[in-house]
């Protein structure tokens, strides 16, 4: 349905704000380098602050890039009015017209473009048939739901045909079931009509669940880039594993390395692992250990004494004292072998493959700003 | 520096934007041309002689006696007029909001006491004090049998001006105590207050910034007053009165000019020391709306004696109100009481009512939509854009609020009856209905400018952002969108600036020529001359004017208000 799917690129965007407190200057987004392609389902995932919504809002055109330039389908865009701009935001709180009924809203855009009333009838009613909202078009905004006013505020967005949609956590104001299945219908809907999005979210299952790629952020800086897939198990930093999802660190240094493999000593005990980048042996590193892809058992990897044990249902929920470390652990089928209490001795299992390495001391690498 | 893209970014984008930048620059031509620079030609009136600066002229002005006791009155009325309105206003707000009224009627009596002020010209109660005090009045000499009654004088300034502007600090006081937080008092109750330690030790300290705030507007709205020392004063000078005699008993524009700096830097202090002091404050001790219903006060003790009190002020004020009608429709005030027309006719044959009435009510009709559409594009850019100049427009439309009409009279004569800088530009607009026609949208653009921030705050930004991304430029977004969702408050901007125009007097009788009749400045002359009975047929008039386009507002908004569009289709 868009006339031309428009990749955006970001390139070196700073934007500084002033403190108003303080009244010092200071970076909300440093540096910022983000290449989307046409057509794909991007992410901006993050923490309360860390730049997110000043990212869009700079693509969108209401902030002005303090350094770098953004392009959108190649062109360069830093000087064009939101308007003028072939991007279309989709508002955390709607931002509908509250004057206008659900047919006006949608209209709106097609009308400043001076389209005749037919085409723009066809539009519209195509446009919520999609979204679902087929009959509804007399309805005020004020007559809708969370959900309902959500799918108008997409279907303006939509109607326009933009190079780039963008979402700013369109779905913080519903509750939780709405939000699950409103984000499968955006992502059906945004792949039907083959259009570049960038969605900003905090929550993590929502961007695991919709994004071809994930922009992880931290304090105006672009941590990491990558399909859920990489987020999560090939997580760049403690950050980035510690965010999405949860992990466990280990935090030892490298014994041998023999090819792409290698062996790591953990709190004295040799621990194999299945892929080593660009580490020497006798480096600091870290192992990142996701607690669902190890096991309590009684022969392992890491002897352990159990220091938590509980049922919480559908798993066991332990943990464990690895010398000085503690790891968490959840089995999910602990019928199936054995359930451990506290003080029990035993071992922690996993497979080499099943842990990710990490240099140093594997804390956020790009804090010194 | 870094942010220096960003900043040329934003200049690039509102350059982009070209209805937007000639609106900037019309608004700061406007704001320059006819706020600023009459203020600046005072300076300089008052500060430049043929050999360069100096202080002489100020302190010639400064060394006359008379003009040190217009000084002095001034003060004094203005502190008293302040103490008295403010515990007036507050104990009307108080009892509202704390006692448990019983009747409609009292609510009602309220409410009426609230919006007399708003809808009558304002020498409408000296007017009245005249016919009830005076030499022939109701109560001085039909009821008590005085001769010779004299109510010229600065008691009878003071009393009319408590009682003009005791309704705006009840009206700010009102906002202010709804505003406590109820369980703050029952918090203070519960540990074992009195109802009076509670109000001393409580409500009294969290209000104080807002009652500072309510006695400094009435200090300076007494200040600026003109029409009322001028009818009532009798050989009392104010400066606003001293400033207007200047000029028309002696002649001495520049003379009014210095007098007017000495009136304009009492105002202005005033209004900073209230504007970015006390309402901040006032506005910082009260965060929260009020999370509860209040208890109200039932006590008999406490009750019966305050409501008693406001009743007999309120129909005090209103009876005065009534007067003025009462006064037009009968023979000879004082002795005959039947009923007549004949004010009426003698208003519309002999001294050309008619053409006042038209004059007055088309200037004030082209005036009204100017100022509310100009206070609502001021309100639209301070609130919602950044750009350089927005500074200079907010500070100037705001600045007007401080400038007493007087002042501002003065200052269009000096600066523009010999043109620009008395060199002849501009000297055309000088004597023209449309110079009026400016005077007036300048005296409403702070109060229409205001309100207009106040309710352009209260829209979700993002709601023109959403506009604006679907490709509306600035024009269009402030036309389909911003402008529909403030109609209410544009539509109250409109009445009140007409009503405000209609009424205006303070600035407007020292730019008239006599080619313009003035409804005001006729009531004015009529009263200065005696002929009481047709000057209460003028504002009779004017009230009911003024009243008529009040109610129409309330009507209009009541069917097609913004609230009531929504609820349809
Ligand atoms: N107009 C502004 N002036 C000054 N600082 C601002 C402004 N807008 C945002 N900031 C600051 O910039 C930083 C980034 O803000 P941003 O809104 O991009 O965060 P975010 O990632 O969207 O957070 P959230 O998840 O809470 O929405 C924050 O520290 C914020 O306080
Ligand atoms: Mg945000």
């Amino acid at each position: 349905m868009a006339k031309e799917k428009k990749g955006v690129k970001i390139d070196h965007v700073s934007k500084i704000y002033q403190d108003p407190k303080t009244g010092k200057d200071f970076y909300a987004v440093h540096d910022a380098n983000i290449d989307i392609a046409p057509g794909e389902f991007v992410c901006l995932l993050g923490p309360s602050g860390c730049g997110k919504t000043t990212i869009l809002r700079m693509i969108a055109g209401f902030e002005s890039p303090d350094e770098g330039e953004i392009y959108l389908g190649g062109e360069p865009i830093n000087d064009l009015t939101p308007n003028k701009r072939d991007t279309a935001m989709v508002f955390q709180s709607y931002a509908l017209l509250p004057h206008y009924n659900i047919y006006d809203n949608v209209a709106y855009g097609l009308k400043l473009r001076k389209m005749d009333e037919k085409t723009i009838k066809e539009k519209v009613t195509r446009i919520l048939g999609l979204v679902g909202l087929e009959g509804m078009e007399n309805r005020m905004t004020n007559q809708l739901s969370g959900g309902q006013q959500q799918r108008v505020a997409l279907a303006r967005a939509l109607v326009i045909e933009p190079g780039v949609l963008l979402f700013d956590e369109p779905l913080s104001n519903l509750d939780a079931k709405l939000r699950v299945d409103m984000r499968n219908e955006i992502r059906r809907i945004q792949q039907e009509a083959g259009i570049t999005a960038v969605y900003v979210t905090h929550d993590q299952s929502e961007a695991m669940a919709i994004s071809d790629q994930i922009i992880i952020m931290k304090k105006g800086i672009v941590d990491q880039i990558g399909t859920p897939h990489e987020i999560y198990y090939q997580p760049k930093d403690e950050f980035v594993a510690d965010f999405i999802g949860e992990s466990n660190f280990l935090h030892g240094t490298m014994k041998s390395i023999d090819g792409g493999s290698g062996v790591a000593s953990i709190e004295g005990f040799d621990v194999p692992i299945a892929a080593v980048s660009e580490l020497e042996p006798g480096d600091d590193c870290t192992l990142v250990l996701r607690p669902e892809s190890a096991l309590l058992a009684d022969k392992g990897v890491l002897p352990c004494k159990v220091s938590l044990s509980r049922f919480m249902g559908h798993y066991q929920n332990y943990q464990v004292m690895v010398g000085g470390t503690l790891v968490k652990i959840t089995d999910f089928n602990p019928k199936n072998h054995k359930i451990y209490e506290v003080g029990d001795e035993a071992f922690v299992d996993f497979k080499p493959a099943d842990v990710h390495v990490l240099h140093g001391e594997g804390g956020f690498t790009v804090e010194n700003i | 520096m870094a942010t220096a893209q960003g900043a040329s970014l934003d200049r690039k984008k509102l350059m982009a934007d070209p209805i937007m930048v000639s609106t900037i620059v019309v608004l700061v031509v406007f704001l320059t041309l006819f706020i600023i620079y009459p203020l600046v030609i005072l300076l300089v009136d008052s500060f430049i002689s043929d050999n360069g600066f100096t202080f002489d002229i100020i302190k010639g002005v400064l060394a006359k006696p008379a003009f040190r006791t217009a000084i002095s009155n001034t003060l004094i009325i203005g502190a008293v007029t302040g103490v008295l309105s403010t515990l007036i206003g507050l104990l009307f707000a108080y009892v509202e909001v704390y006692v448990k009224l019983r009747t409609k009627f009292l609510a009602g009596l309220f409410k009426v006491v609230s919006i007399l002020p708003v809808v009558s010209p304002p020498f409408v109660l000296s007017l009245s004090m005249i016919l009830l005090f005076g030499r022939s009045g109701i109560i001085s000499k039909t009821l008590l049998g005085i001769q010779d009654s004299n109510i010229y004088g600065m008691r009878s300034i003071i009393i009319i001006q408590t009682m003009t502007f005791f309704p705006v600090c009840y009206m700010m006081l009102k906002g202010l105590l709804k505003n406590i937080d109820p369980s703050l008092e029952e918090a203070a109750r519960d540990m074992g207050a009195s109802r009076w330690k509670v109000f001393t030790s409580v409500t009294w300290p969290l209000m104080l910034p807002g009652i500072g705030n309510a006695f400094l507007v009435t200090v300076m709205e007494s200040i600026a007053d003109f029409a009322n020392p001028m009818m009532i004063g009798g050989n009392v000078d104010t400066l606003a009165t001293s400033i207007y005699l200047q000029i028309t008993g002696n002649y001495d524009k520049q003379g009014a000019a210095a007098m007017a700096v000495v009136l304009l830097s009492i105002t202005f202090i005033m209004f900073f020391v209230q504007k970015y002091i006390l309402e901040a404050k006032a506005t910082a001790t009260l965060s929260g709306k009020a999370s509860r219903q209040r208890m109200l006060i039932t006590d008999r003790s406490v009750r019966v004696p305050l409501v008693v009190l406001c009743s007999a002020v309120a129909i005090f004020v209103i009876a005065m109100y009534i007067c003025v009608p009462y006064g037009s429709v009968i023979t000879t005030w004082g002795r005959n009481y039947t009923l007549t027309t004949k004010w009426y006719e003698k208003v519309f044959n002999l001294y050309r009512g008619a053409q006042a009435f038209t004059d007055s009510f088309i200037m004030a009709l082209i005036a009204a939509p100017l100022t509310a559409l100009l206070s609502m594009i001021i309100s639209y850019l301070v609130v919602k854009k950044k750009f350089a100049l927005k500074g200079y427009i907010e500070l100037s439309s705001m600045l007007a609020m401080a400038v007493p009409g007087t002042v501002l009279g003065v200052g269009f004569i000096r600066g523009y009856a010999n043109g620009l800088f008395h060199t002849g530009a501009l000297q055309f607009i000088y004597g023209t209905t449309a110079i009026l026609i400016i005077v007036f949208i300048v005296r409403s653009l702070p109060t229409g400018t205001r309100s207009g921030i106040s309710a352009l705050r209260q829209i979700d930004k993002s709601i023109e952002e959403s506009a604006y991304d679907m490709g509306a430029n600035s024009f269009e977004v402030f036309m389909t969108v911003t402008l529909p969702l403030i109609k209410d408050s544009f539509l109250s901007g409109l009445v009140t600036a007409f009503v405000r125009s209609i009424t205006a007097i303070s600035a407007v009788i020292l730019v008239v020529t006599p080619a313009t009749l003035l409804i005001t400045v006729q009531i004015n002359e009529y009263a200065n001359r005696g002929e009481y009975a047709v000057a209460c047929a003028f504002s009779t008039i004017l009230i009911l004017i003024t009243y008529a386009a009040v109610l129409g507002m309330n009507i209009f908004i009541k069917y097609f208000g913004t609230s009531k569009a929504q609820e349809e289709d």
